[in-house]
């Protein structure tokens, strides 16, 4: 080992290290302020000396979560499984079959990839009062499955293009019609495609806070991030409570992704790369 | 469903921004007034420059720490500290950005870690409520996107790494390549398509920036953190100026395509 081997690898470690402090810390510090005591004002990050557990509980009430993660299962059932069907079909005609303006359709989609949400927040809070919609579950529902659709066709698309064409072929020569194709050999070989796409979409609804800040006004029929919001208007003097609560509102985010982490890993490179 | 909420939507906008319209009374043709505010009014033009402001913070920053970290969890033994830094660094970015405004909000608070930290070296006269300053509002939120971000950029560009023929790596070697001749003649071109991933994503989520600022900021104090996506909201929830969002909405959506074009096309090109 040479020295400048040895310098560069502490210089590694350090800056690793450092990097890994940065994206951990924010949290940490939530953390002991959550149990610090009530109303009180700690210091950014210290233990506190009599840690107040039942904080969490309190939170858990004063953020009304039950309803709150109902509500937002209730969402993210309506979209996650709409979307990646609907991306599923639209992908796979995409890069199989032959569509009839595939191309144009195509392009379409690529536009709305970069359309950032706020650009369409203005008439989609007009066009849902006028159906009537807005202040429902489905005002968040209907608009999201339509705003996740260009990633999700982009990113069957592109799994579909992989696919080996002498499959489909040697399926046509058996003798199966397009529809058993695409159901008893595209879909399963797609498993992993398509369900990376339902955690990515989770996520995203999860996470979602635009849409239900703006066209929902009761927090508890919003999504998690939503109401997270609306706790935080709430409880914003109470530093404790509010890191409580926060802590407790992200929590499932963090599980599923410590869950699938090397799976959604794994498939957000293969995707996000093709 | 996309064509009924989104391109739909869309084209309702770039209509909504030649009316003058409250969003209750009768629409009058207001010609391109709307689109003129954009680059007369402080606050508006204000708000897209800041957006680029953040880009390089969301963009640059992350892209540029995410080299460094990648090319160093490379050179790492698989092993408990790569998969531990892999998993840390990613965390934040499953997060909702609520979540960042919440915990940054804290952090920059008067009694949050930055003061303390600086107090605890006894930097205690460059202590202050950092969202709240003219000078560092803008900065501040900055950081929250690095924050973010850097994980997303350090995954993905792991992967890319990865993915490059590691004969190509000792063919350096063997010429007497240091490590920043390798980086610059190996990791970098194998990692161009990566990079175009990472800059377009980041790039769009600088210039559609709106939970974090909601939350940590509203855009204040005065307009220093002001973005496109807050102001858009401001403008049709709190002003009922809904021609004016929409021209600003129909302008940050042809930025973003202007901006990322480019990029996607440097991309293709191998």
């Amino acid at each position: 080992m040479t020295t400048s081997g040895l310098a560069h690898r502490v210089t590694r470690t350090a800056i690793l290290l450092a990097l890994m402090l940065f994206a951990i810390v924010p949290l940490l510090s939530m953390f002991t302020t959550a149990l610090a005591a009530p109303g009180s004002t700690p210091q950014g990050l210290s233990w506190p000396s009599d840690p107040h557990w039942h904080n969490f509980v309190d939170a858990w009430s004063a953020a009304n979560l039950i309803a709150l993660f109902r509500s937002s299962a209730l969402i993210v059932l309506g979209v996650v499984p709409a979307t990646v069907a609907m991306a599923t079909a639209a992908g796979y005609a995409l890069a199989q079959l032959n569509v009839p303006f595939g191309r144009a359709i195509y392009g379409l989609l690529l536009v709305g990839l970069t359309l950032p949400f706020e650009a369409l927040i203005t008439p989609l809070y007009y066009d849902l009062r006028s159906m009537g919609l807005l202040g429902t579950r489905l005002a968040i529902v209907l608009p999201l499955i339509g705003l996740l659709m260009p990633f999700g066709v982009f990113w069957m698309r592109a799994h579909f293009l992989g696919v080996e064409p002498a499959l489909t072929e040697a399926a046509k020569v058996d003798g199966a019609t397009t529809w058993q194709t695409f159901r008893r050999i595209h879909l399963p070989l797609a498993t992993s495609a398509w369900s990376a796409l339902s955690v990515l979409f989770f996520l995203a609804s999860w996470n979602q806070y635009l849409l239900p800040l703006v066209l929902v006004d009761d927090p508890t029929k919003r999504t998690v991030a939503g109401g997270l919001g609306a706790f935080q208007g709430q409880y914003g003097t109470d530093t404790v409570l509010l890191c409580a609560g926060s802590l407790l509102i992200i929590l499932p985010s963090l599980v599923i992704f410590l869950i699938f982490q090397r799976n959604f890993v794994k498939a957000l490179m293969q995707g996000a790369v093709k | 469903m996309y064509a009924a909420f989104v391109l739909l939507p869309m084209l309702q906008s770039v209509q909504y921004s030649f009316y003058d319209w409250d969003g209750v009374g009768p629409a009058t043709p207001a010609g391109l007034e709307n689109w003129k505010a954009i680059f007369t009014q402080p606050e508006l033009l204000q708000s897209v420059v800041h957006a680029f402001v953040l880009v390089f913070f969301y963009t640059v920053l992350p892209v540029g720490l995410g080299l460094v970290a990648a090319s160093f969890i490379r050179e790492l033994k698989p092993g408990a500290f790569s998969t531990t830094a892999r998993i840390v660094l990613f965390v934040p970015q499953v997060l909702p950005l609520v979540a960042a405004g919440i915990a940054w909000t804290w952090m920059y608070s008067s009694d949050g870690l930055v003061n303390q930290v600086l107090r605890a070296v006894g930097l205690d006269r460059y202590t202050r409520a950092w969202l709240g300053d003219f000078t560092f509002a803008l900065p501040a939120v900055g950081v929250i996107g690095v924050w973010v971000m850097l994980g997303f950029c350090t995954v993905l560009l792991l992967a890319g790494i990865g993915k490059i023929d590691p004969a190509l790596y000792e063919a350096a070697r063997l010429d007497g390549a240091g490590r920043i001749s390798e980086f610059v003649a190996v990791t970098l071109p194998g990692l161009r398509r990566e990079l175009v991933v990472c800059t377009t994503f980041t790039i769009i989520a600088a210039l559609a920036s709106f939970d974090v600022v909601q939350i940590a900021t509203q855009g204040g104090p005065g307009y220093q953190t002001m973005v496109p996506g807050v102001q858009i909201y401001r403008l049709t929830f709190l002003q009922q100026h809904i021609s004016q969002a929409s021209a600003l909405s129909v302008f940050l959506a042809a930025l973003v395509l202007l901006v990322i074009w480019p990029i996607q096309r440097l991309g293709r090109q191998q």
